[in-house]
Formats: structure tokens, sequence, C-alpha cells
């Protein structure tokens, strides 16, 4: 058994995109959870919703959307065109824009959960003992929400790896740029070729266990560390 | 002016604080009241961790807030150290690492109280590698006040920090907070709902019913105010302020002196001269027309009555002056009628017991 050039470099587009999105939606899921998980507003349900509709629309659905509004005609294919961008589906970039819209609750929610835990309390006393709003967050909210950040990393990854109706709706199947392995198990299937979808298939298996596996030994050992 | 300045109201939900008050800006200032009175929210309020306060305050000669003219000085500018009723340590840091955020924090020009002088006032010197989850309640509050401490505060926050403890805890403690007072300079709002926790402390008292600042005035002189909740009941009692005269070593008694007096009683250690507080409580006073000379009671002051109040049914509260100090007895209405006690009476109070503040 083994990977054709083809397959290799789906497999190493498919790590690429992951890495990429997982960093995106940190940075754009952090401020999301801390507002969701802090806010007083009439707005936290419906942002709540917003962010939770990736969890129960068909990929298809969202892959469709993004297809129509980064497409030539759509506002935001206009605005990329006009900032002499090109358009975003069948690209690379279009894909991440995809990835980080469909794994934003896994990103967002174990935050804002964490973040919830937190209470109140450890952020006055930082107050209290001279640390600014961005001070605290960094050296309270963080450290402290530590599981929920490995949780959010974890889910954020490999949800990723394991996403295809929205990658096939906005990327298709470009060699090298927009096909991932879930695409590639598709193509070898369609073409009978059971072997080398076998390869792919149970890999992503195999990949995906490991990678529950680690996150519960990891946020286990972390509380245990911590009542030590 | 030096002291605290507050002109503050919050609304919160039902319930309204209207906090209007000036204390010294020296010594500890008790806030007690019942629970539910508001004391923490004013405690938090003076901390700037409250939102939606609006008034003003000032802070030995600096304003933390003027809502006339927009002013709020964020919770982190103000140099408060709180100590919350729970430790609250981050529980991500050793010892070490809770005592050195507040310190980090403050610029080296600025510190006036130094890791080892805080270390040793709280004697945690063998805790610094632990983490706060392996600490005892008592320990943990310890560190708590230590790390307050470091952040050099102009103005010490305590919200009944030895509330969450158990009774060895709080005797563990309470030397530490006599040695604070003693050695560090800086004025405490102390919020408590039980005054023999500061007693031995206190300098001024704040009294705080549903809400709304009822009086506030010297310690010692507002456990005597009969106008006031705090000298009725079976809980009121005075606080005199005497000195260690002599040891008795055949009867195993110490005397302490003030001008009202001198009192006995059971033997403790400490060096003549030593200051100590005796809380006298009301029930424990009886009142006689002539010095008794056949009785086993030791304590027996000349006193005059300064005011007669209602108190439970079938009692009166009376308000003695002893030479200066004041002090409470509670007696019943119908020794009142035999005796016929009037205000400015002479009279002798029989002191059953006392009891050193701690």
């Amino acid at each position: 058994m083994s990977f054709s050039a083809a397959d290799l470099a789906a497999v190493w587009l498919t790590l690429k995109l992951a890495t990429v999105t997982t960093l995106v939606l940190l940075l754009l899921g952090t401020p999301i959870a801390w507002w969701l998980a802090r806010t007083q507003s009439w707005l936290k349900q419906p942002v709540n919703a917003i962010v939770a509709l990736p969890l129960v629309l068909p990929p298809t659905v969202l892959g469709f959307y993004l297809l129509v509004l980064m497409g030539p005609a759509g506002p935001v294919g206009a605005l990329t065109l006009a900032l002499g961008l090109g358009t975003l589906p069948f690209t690379f970039a279009g894909l991440v824009v995809g990835s980080t819209l469909y794994s934003l609750p896994f990103v967002v929610q174990p935050l804002q959960n964490a973040f919830t835990a937190l209470g109140e309390r450890p952020l006055e006393v930082a107050a209290t003992l001279r640390a600014s709003p961005w001070d605290r967050f960094f050296s309270v909210a963080v450290p402290l929400a530590y599981p929920g950040f490995l949780t959010a990393v974890v889910l954020g990854f490999a949800h990723t790896v394991g996403e295809f109706g929205v990658v096939l709706m906005v990327g298709g199947s470009i060699p090298g740029a927009t096909k991932v392995l879930s695409i590639a198990v598709y193509e070898h299937v369609e073409n009978l070729e059971y072997a080398n979808a076998h390869a792919l298939a149970a890999g992503l298996i195999g990949f995906a266990f490991i990678i529950l596996l680690l996150l519960l030994l990891l946020t286990g050992r972390m509380e245990a560390a911590r009542r030590a | 002016m030096n002291g605290i300045e507050a002109d503050l109201q919050l609304s919160c939900g039902d319930f309204t604080l209207t906090a209007r008050f000036t204390a010294p800006g020296r010594g500890v200032t008790a806030l007690f009241g019942a629970s539910g009175a508001g004391k923490t929210l004013l405690l938090r309020c003076v901390a700037g961790l409250q939102p939606g306060v609006r008034g003003h305050l000032n802070i030995t000669g600096e304003c933390w807030q003027d809502s006339a003219r927009g002013y709020f000085l964020a919770p982190h500018r103000r140099p408060v150290g709180y100590v919350f009723q729970e430790a609250s340590l981050f529980p991500h840091l050793s010892v070490r690492g809770n005592l050195e955020y507040g310190l980090r924090r403050i610029p080296v020009g600025a510190r006036s109280v130094l890791p080892d002088q805080a270390i040793e006032l709280l004697g945690i010197g063998a805790l610094l590698t632990r983490r706060p989850a392996h600490l005892s309640g008592g320990e943990r509050q310890r560190v708590a006040i230590a790390r307050a401490l470091l952040t050099s505060p102009r103005l010490l926050l305590m919200d009944e920090p030895l509330a969450a403890l158990d009774q060895a805890s709080k005797a563990e403690i309470l030397p530490y907070f006599e040695r604070l007072h003693a050695t560090l300079s800086i004025p405490v709002l102390y919020v408590t709902h039980a005054v023999d926790e500061v007693a031995r402390l206190a300098d001024y008292l704040l009294l705080l019913e549903r809400g709304k600042v009822l009086a506030h005035g010297p310690f010692v002189e507002m456990l005597t105010r009969l106008d006031l909740s705090l000298a009725h009941g079976d809980s009121a009692e005075a606080v005199l302020e005497t000195q260690v005269a002599a040891h008795d070593a055949e009867y195993r008694l110490t005397y302490l002196e003030c001008a009202s007096g001198c009192f006995a009683i059971p033997h403790f250690d400490a060096a003549i001269g030593t200051r100590a507080r005796l809380r006298v409580r009301a029930r424990d006073v009886s009142l006689v027309l002539t010095p008794p000379h056949d009785t086993s009671i030791l304590n027996i002051l000349p006193v005059r009555i300064l005011a007669i109040s209602e108190d439970r049914p079938g009692q009166v509260m009376v308000g003695l002056d002893a030479n200066g100090a004041a002090l409470l007895a509670r007696i019943t209405q119908k020794s009142l009628m035999l005796l016929k006690l009037e205000i400015g009476q002479r009279v002798y109070a029989q002191i059953k017991s006392v009891a050193l503040a701690e």
C-alpha cells in the first residue's frame, strides 16, 4: 500500500489548510468567545445561534452561499475583484474562508465555555493587583482557560481535516490547490480505486483517533497537575 | 483632608446603596452591618469593581471618582489592596507567583512594602513554592493578604477575610492582623458582621443598614450609643482601652488600668504597660447604689448614669460614664423601678466578667 504523488499532495494540502484555518480561527474565535462569555447584550443569543449554524446546516448549503457570495457576481467577489485579488472560489484562500466558517463553532464553543467557567473573580483580583484589561486577559484568563484553548485547537484542526461538502462546493478538486484528503478519497471511490481509498481513509481514521486520544490524555494530565 | 470621603449611590436591581460618610485616613475602619446591608457592595465601589456607581470618592487627598465631571479611576489604577472573602489565589501560580503578580506591576520606586517584609509579617516563608490547592484555608488567606500588601496600597480593603475560616484558622490569623496594624500605617476598611472580630483592632466604625450608612464614629463611642441597635440586645458591649498595670502571681490575676479604674482578670502573659482592649458585655454589668463589700465580684466601678433606654421587653439598657469611658449595663425594668434609678445619678457598676478583646 503506497501513496501516489497526488495523494501525498492532498495530504500535505490538507495539513496546510487545517493549520492555517486553526490559526485564523484562534484569532477570530477568541474575541468572539470572550465577548459571548461576558456580554449582557441582547445580541448574545442571536450571535450564539449564528456561530452554531454550521453545526446544523448541510455543508453544501454553506458552500453554496459562499460560492455565490465570493463569486464574481457576489458582493464579496466584487470587493476582492476591486482590490485586485481576483475571486476566492477554487483557490486555497477560498478554502480557508470556507473552512473557517465551517469550523467556527468547534473553536468558539469550547473557548466560550472555558471563559464562562472562569467567572469574574480572578479578573477582579487581577484588577486590584494593578493588571490592565489586556494584561488580565493574557496573564489570567488565557492560562486559566488553557484546557479550552487546547480543545478548541484540536477540534478546529481535526474538523477542518474532516470536512468535505464545503470544500467540494468552494474549492472543487484542483490538485495541489484545492484537492484535499476527503476529496481524494471520494475520487478514488468514484474511480473504483478501493486500495488507494483504503489507504487514505484508514490513515484518516488513525489520525482522528490519535488526535482525540491525545486531547483526552493531555486535558486529564492538566487537570491532575492543577490539583497537585 | 487626609481621610476617606465618600458620597456614592448605586442601584442594583431593587437594592439601593447610599453611602455618604467620612472616615479617618489611618487605622482600621470597620464596616459593620447585617448580611445584605451592602457592606461588600460598598467595598467594591471603593475598589472600582462595581459598574454603575455614581457620586464621588476621595481617598487620602486623591480623587478616585467624580461623576459630576465624568471622572472614574479604573480599578487597576487605584492603589488598593483587596482581600476577598475567599482567598481567591490564582490556581495556576505558586505562592511565590501569586505574591509577585501584583509586585511586578508596581514600579520599583513606588514599592513601600518589600517582599521579605510581607513574607515575614505573615509567616509564609515556608510556603513559597507550594500551589494554592495545597494550602490550608488560613494559609491561603495569609498569602492573599501578603499579595495585596505587596502592591504597596494606600488603602487596604478587607471583605470579611475570616468569614470562610474555621475557629482555629481565625485564631491563627488574628495575631498577624495585629502585627500588620502595628507595623504598617496603611488605613484599612474592614467589612464584618461580627463586632468581636474587630474589637481588638477597630478604631472607627461605619454602621450600615439596608444600603444606608446609619452612623459612623470612633469605634468605642459607637458601641455604647443607645440610639443605635449596636448597643442593644444580648451582644451589646463596651470596649475599654486599658494597659497592663501588674500581675498577681499568688492569685493568678492580671490587673489592667484605665481612667475608669482597675480591672482584675485571669492572668495572661504581657509586659507591664502593654495596651489591651477589654470587652465588657452589658448583660454582665449590674448596678448597686452603695459600694458592696461582701461580694465575690472583683470589678466594681463608680459610675454615673448617662441615659436609660428600652431594650427587650422587661429590660432596659443603661448608658454609664465611668470617669470618661462609656459602659453599658442591661438590667430589668423591675430593678430600674425598685432602685429608682435616674439620669445623672451616681451608682456602682458590678462587672461579673470581662474579656480581653482578641
